[in-house]
């Protein structure tokens, strides 16, 4: 391939750089649009039609803005403490228990483009509890690096249960970027079809990971905690 | 390109029967938005609590502009914008203003009042969504977002009677500032995907694909186009950036061109490409960022629990993309 072809790649190699050197990332993807004009030789003015055309393009994906303007009253009104007290309802809970019921309950609100505060919003001050208050309520010290595992398995469930199932919401931001990028080729399609096809994968994504993480929390207490905990009936 | 390019009057587009209705709605959801992030911008400015009122004020200021009356400014002009909002980002200067965070009393209090009621006004945005887009196609889902809006606000509203309308300004005041800038960068994203593709990344990526797919070869097509996606995804740390590229590059040429259903094959592209977010330090908020807020030891002790499910997910989908091609 000539190497002015090959030259064009040089953007996405900065945005790696930028990325490993953990520049600002909104820096690493404006280096990365203006070097990649520069040596595909674009002229400025159709640089910043192109940027200015397809950030308006989708704007749709800002619709997040008004949805704020709810947001934060239902917050103000309670939002996060009646949905701490709707998984507080988990009973006879291990670990396993209470990252697989967050992961049901976080899906089933993804969809409606709700969430409790992320990892320091709600993971943290309400699922960590839980769930090593579950290990405590059987009598056992939870060991360091169960507990570990069980703060990556939350934050898993957090990002597993929001991707595939916020793609769910019709005018999530992912699928408003497929709608334009086939727009872009010259394909229209509805957005209600776009949700149909993921269905499945969210169907699949949320159940795999909840079996994982049960299977994985299971095997991790019998090894730390032996007996202690196959005496009590789960 | 030229300058003037993408000009047009907004007086004349809103009466030009031509353009749907639905477009001139959404038009107006995205002048409220803009009206929302000026808001942000002039409480900013004038905010002497907030350490950075100049680069806050610019960065939602222009935000807000290209929101309300991008459609019809120039599109070099809307780049300019962009690229403006992007300095005060870059440099750090846009902070939080006075917050006006409700006490852990407060809100304790009203959820004891209101109870599991307070999830109405969570739902309603969904499902009015939902129902425009299954009841009144021609209005669409994002009108149906703009409706569902004004119903969960009205629902608050009724919940408690201190709730004016100024509560909801300030209250989105506040999470926007929470957000802060990286609110903008899925926007921009799709803009690099945009330069990208103007550029013919593109085309090269095809070139180097090329020899390994046979010709007519659909089902080796999508595997390339989907492992593609995931593996870009995990060098540029998101799937948004991706999609366009990969598209462009290997699933229009290779599965599209085919007679492949584009609704099955990019979207799962897309949601193969989580896979690949799911598995790279890149995606840093994702995967990284968790680490530090939870205390965690192992730097990538979120990205280890992820593989075993982002695997499986990805095999899955590249299934189901063969199967519904």
């Amino acid at each position: 391939m000539e190497f002015s072809e090959l030259i064009k790649l040089l953007g996405i190699v900065i945005v790696i750089i930028g990325f490993i050197l953990k520049l600002e990332p909104i820096l690493i993807v404006l280096l990365g649009i203006i070097v990649t004009a520069i040596v595909s030789l674009m002229d400025p003015i159709t640089l910043l039609g192109t940027i200015g055309n397809s950030f308006v393009a989708n704007r749709g994906m800002a619709i997040f803005i008004l949805i704020l303007l709810v947001t934060g009253t239902m917050e103000r009104n309670g939002l996060r403490e009646s949905a701490a007290k709707l998984i507080g309802k988990v009973k006879g809970a291990n670990p396993g228990k209470v990252i697989g019921a967050y992961g049901i309950m976080r899906s089933f609100f993804a969809m409606f483009n709700v969430s409790f505060g992320g990892v320091a919003g709600f993971v943290r001050p309400v699922i960590m509890p839980m769930a090593i208050g579950a290990v405590e309520a059987k009598g056992v010290v939870p060991n360091e690096k169960h507990v570990d595992t069980i703060k990556g398995m939350s934050s898993g469930m957090e990002n597993v249960a929001w991707f595939f199932w916020q793609v769910l919401f019709i005018t999530g931001g992912g699928n408003l970027l497929v709608q334009s990028t086939l727009a872009g080729l010259g394909i229209e399609v509805e957005l209600l079809e776009l949700v149909r096809v993921v269905i499945p994968v969210a169907i699949f994504a949320l159940v795999w990971a909840i079996v994982y993480y049960n299977l994985k929390d299971r095997a991790l207490r019998k090894k730390y905690y032996g007996d202690a905990v196959d005496k009590t009936k789960e | 390109m030229t300058f003037t390019d993408g000009f047009t009057n907004p007086m004349v587009w809103f009466s030009d029967p031509a353009v749907a209705t639905s477009q001139k709605l959404l038009e107006i959801m995205f002048i409220i938005m803009g009206l929302v992030c000026i808001n942000s911008a002039l409480r900013n400015l004038f905010d002497k609590e907030n350490k950075a009122p100049i680069g806050s004020g610019i960065f939602w200021g222009a935000l807000g502009i290209v929101l309300l009356s991008g459609r019809w400014l120039p599109h070099a002009v809307n780049g300019m914008l962009i690229v403006l909002m992007t300095l005060p980002a870059i440099f750090r200067k846009v902070k939080m203003g006075k917050s006006d965070v409700p006490t852990d009393e407060y809100t304790k209090n009203q959820a004891k009042k209101i109870g599991m009621k307070i999830f109405i006004p969570a739902f309603s945005i969904g499902i009015s969504a939902i129902f425009f887009a299954l009841v009144l196609p021609n209005l669409g889902a994002m009108v149906g977002v703009g409706v569902g809006v004004i119903i969960s606000a009205l629902f608050l509203m009724s919940f408690n009677r201190e709730t004016k309308p100024t509560i909801f300004l300030n209250d989105s005041r506040r999470m926007l500032d929470v957000i802060g800038p990286l609110c903008m960068l899925p926007m921009l994203l799709a803009s690099l995907g945009a330069v990208f593709t103007g550029a013919g990344v593109g085309d090269v990526i095809a070139q180097v694909v090329a020899p390994l797919i046979p010709e007519g070869n659909m089902t080796i097509g999508i595997i390339v186009y989907a492992l593609g996606m995931v593996l870009f995804t995990m060098i540029m740390g998101n799937a948004f950036a991706a999609i366009t590229v990969m598209t462009v590059g290997i699933g229009y040429p290779f599965v599209l061109a085919l007679g492949a259903d584009p609704v099955v094959i990019v979207m799962l592209a897309l949601t193969t490409g989580y896979c690949g977010t799911l598995m790279t330090p890149m995606a840093a908020n994702f995967n990284i960022v968790p680490v530090a807020m939870l205390d965690i030891k192992d730097k990538y002790a979120v990205i280890k629990n992820q593989i075993a499910i982002a695997l499986p997910v990805m095999v899955f989908q590249i299934i189901l993309m063969i199967a519904l091609s």
